[in-house]
């Protein structure tokens, strides 16, 4: 009898311990996502009854031009924020040196990766400003007018996309530098004894030790360009006429402006369902280093 | 080492790749100059169009008290705080507790719990965004820093609880069945032997953290709606709408929503970049 109890006591404590976190992630997150996709199938504007439609918001989505747009421009933030892993790694090789003063360098470097995503869009939004902005005046030192980015439907998505990958590459490249500084010694030592130099030295010895760092940088900047939502909500609001919208930025269009819970759920879970991919992939690899270990 | 590093003995090279790395991280950092630089300004340089060139009068103060006088600037900022700190607290507090559990308890479920946790963390935040601003509203928290503090503690919960399970699962497990060994509870386990060993990993989470709340915009604007609720995200993302023109004043107060996180970065570099990477190069 009393090591039953003993041993129930040995586990009240810790259920205690964790309860808390659970209660509360699994209320506020989880409960929260999967109460969304029942809300998807319902008619709400968030205060009277829901009324069931089963898949009609879907249906009418798939039916909206505005849908296709916002899928187009997360397929292009996607493709850009491409680039942010080897622009990281390449500013990464650049000031992996020992110099003195290159370590506040460095840390100037990283300086975009802490501002918040609202500062980034208002710097770049006055970069961009027609006529004042710092493109307008590399602009103008060549005698061109800058086009006014913000304003126009077939350049909006793309400027404001290259802010984004500003913080995006400072991410990366801190990475990728603590990638470097874990870099086996002996490999590099043997590689330059075989007279591996350069990018040779790069493709075949430092990249295969940085395959972790690589796909840590690449799912995670998947993930936040699919996410993307505060840059086009400061940036652009979405426009010109929607188009430099994203789902992220739709959903919320939706439901807090037009007051359409339940198609706004029906966005967000096809966001969801997109990125459920990358996020799939980055657990199913980080689960499979746990069990190793 | 990778690049081969210069040697110490090749003086002129060495000065020539600062030199080079210089130039670079001023195009890099070109932006935020001009962003800074249009801070100081005065509304008629703002005006005239005058952007680059010197400044006809410096406006470093008047700017900067503009925006805490003319605007509420102060109030948002006070806001952040009051949102920003209780939540960091409040994920040190949890993460440690359930860290510790997953880390050194082995039962059924643990590493589906661990999944849920860290996949959590990676959710479009669309997809939790109507039930939490409805949850808050029949709790009647909504447009309350409550709302914030309760979503940011349950969120960042899941990334902390992985942080904090990695840094005590890599404790050697010789102190605690040393500790188990002496008849010491689960809670002077917690008490004695994780809370001294895990300070700077509440270093680097605390920093981080403060900085993922700090920045958050999404859930400001989602959650909130007065200004004496509102932080510095969401106001500047509304002084924007209305100094259109007043760059100087806008530039100012960017600058105030952008240093905190700027700062203490600089003071906790090493603890950010430890956390941040934390992951990414093991394993």
């Amino acid at each position: 009898m009393t090591s039953i109890w003993r041993r129930q006591s040995g586990w009240a404590t810790p259920t205690l311990f964790i309860l808390p976190a659970i209660i509360l992630f699994g209320v506020v997150i989880v409960l929260s996502s999967l109460q969304s996709l029942w809300i998807s199938l319902h008619d709400w504007d968030g205060m009277g009854a829901m009324t069931w439609v089963g898949l009609d918001n879907y249906r009418e989505l798939f039916g909206d031009p505005q849908f296709f747009v916002s899928l187009k421009n997360n397929l292009i933030w996607l493709i850009i924020f491409m680039a942010a892993p080897p622009a990281g790694l390449g500013i990464a090789l650049l000031v992996n040196q020992q110099i003195a003063g290159m370590r506040i360098l460095k840390s100037l470097f990283f300086v975009p990766l802490v501002l918040a995503s609202v500062a980034v869009g208002v710097v770049f939004t006055w970069v961009y400003t027609p006529g004042f902005g710092l493109l307008a005046l590399i602009f103008s030192a060549f005698g061109a007018t800058a086009p006014a980015l913000l304003s126009d439907e077939h350049f909006v998505t793309f400027a404001v996309v290259f802010a984004a990958l500003w913080p995006q590459i400072a991410f990366c490249m801190v990475l990728y530098l603590a990638g470097l500084n874990s870099l086996s010694s002996d490999l590099i030592g043997a590689g330059r004894v075989d007279g591996a130099k350069g990018w040779n030295m790069l493709r075949h010895v430092v990249l295969p030790q940085l395959t972790q760092v690589t796909f840590i940088a690449i799912a995670i900047t998947a993930i936040g360009a699919l996410r993307s939502f505060d840059m086009v909500s400061v940036m652009t609001q979405g426009g010109p006429f929607g188009s430099s919208s994203v789902l992220a930025y739709q959903m919320y269009e939706q439901s807090i402006f037009s007051y359409r819970f339940g198609y706004g759920a029906a966005i967000a879970t096809v966001l969801l369902a997109i990125m459920a991919v990358f996020i799939a992939w980055y657990l199913s690899r980080i689960i499979r280093a746990e069990a190793r270990s | 080492m990778y690049p081969r590093p210069i040697p110490p003995t090749a003086r002129t090279e060495r000065r020539l790749y600062l030199v080079l790395v210089i130039a670079i991280l001023v195009v890099w950092l070109a932006p935020l100059f001009a962003i800074i630089l249009t801070s100081f300004r005065s509304s008629a340089d703002v005006a005239n169009g005058n952007l680059w060139g010197w400044p006809t009068q410096f406006n470093l103060i008047d700017n900067y008290t503009g925006v805490f006088s003319r605007t509420p600037m102060a109030q948002y900022f006070l806001n952040s705080l009051l949102i920003t700190v209780p939540s960091v607290i409040g994920v040190l507090v949890l993460s440690t507790l359930s860290g510790f559990v997953l880390a050194k308890y082995r039962f059924r479920g643990n590493m589906a719990l661990f999944a849920v946790f860290v996949g959590g963390n990676f959710m479009p935040a669309q997809i939790m965004m109507i039930p939490v601003r409805d949850l808050m509203v029949r709790l009647g928290l909504y447009d309350t820093t409550f709302a914030l503090i309760i979503f940011h503690v349950a969120f960042q919960t899941g990334f902390a609880t992985l942080f904090m399970r990695n840094f005590v699962a890599a404790l050697p497990d010789e102190l605690f069945e040393a500790a188990r060994a002496e008849g010491a509870s689960p809670a002077q386990i917690l008490r004695h032997v994780v809370f001294p060993l895990v300070r700077p990993a509440f270093a680097a989470l605390a920093i981080l953290t403060f900085t993922f709340i700090w920045n958050d915009y999404f859930w400001a604007v989602v959650l909130t709606i007065s200004d004496t609720v509102k932080p510095v995200t969401a106001g500047l993302a509304n002084l924007r709408g209305q100094y259109v023109s007043e760059w100087n004043i806008i530039s100012a107060a960017t600058m105030i929503v952008a240093v905190p996180p700027v700062v203490m970065f600089f003071l906790m570099q090493r603890h950010f970049i430890a956390g941040l990477t934390m992951g990414a190069v093991k394993g």
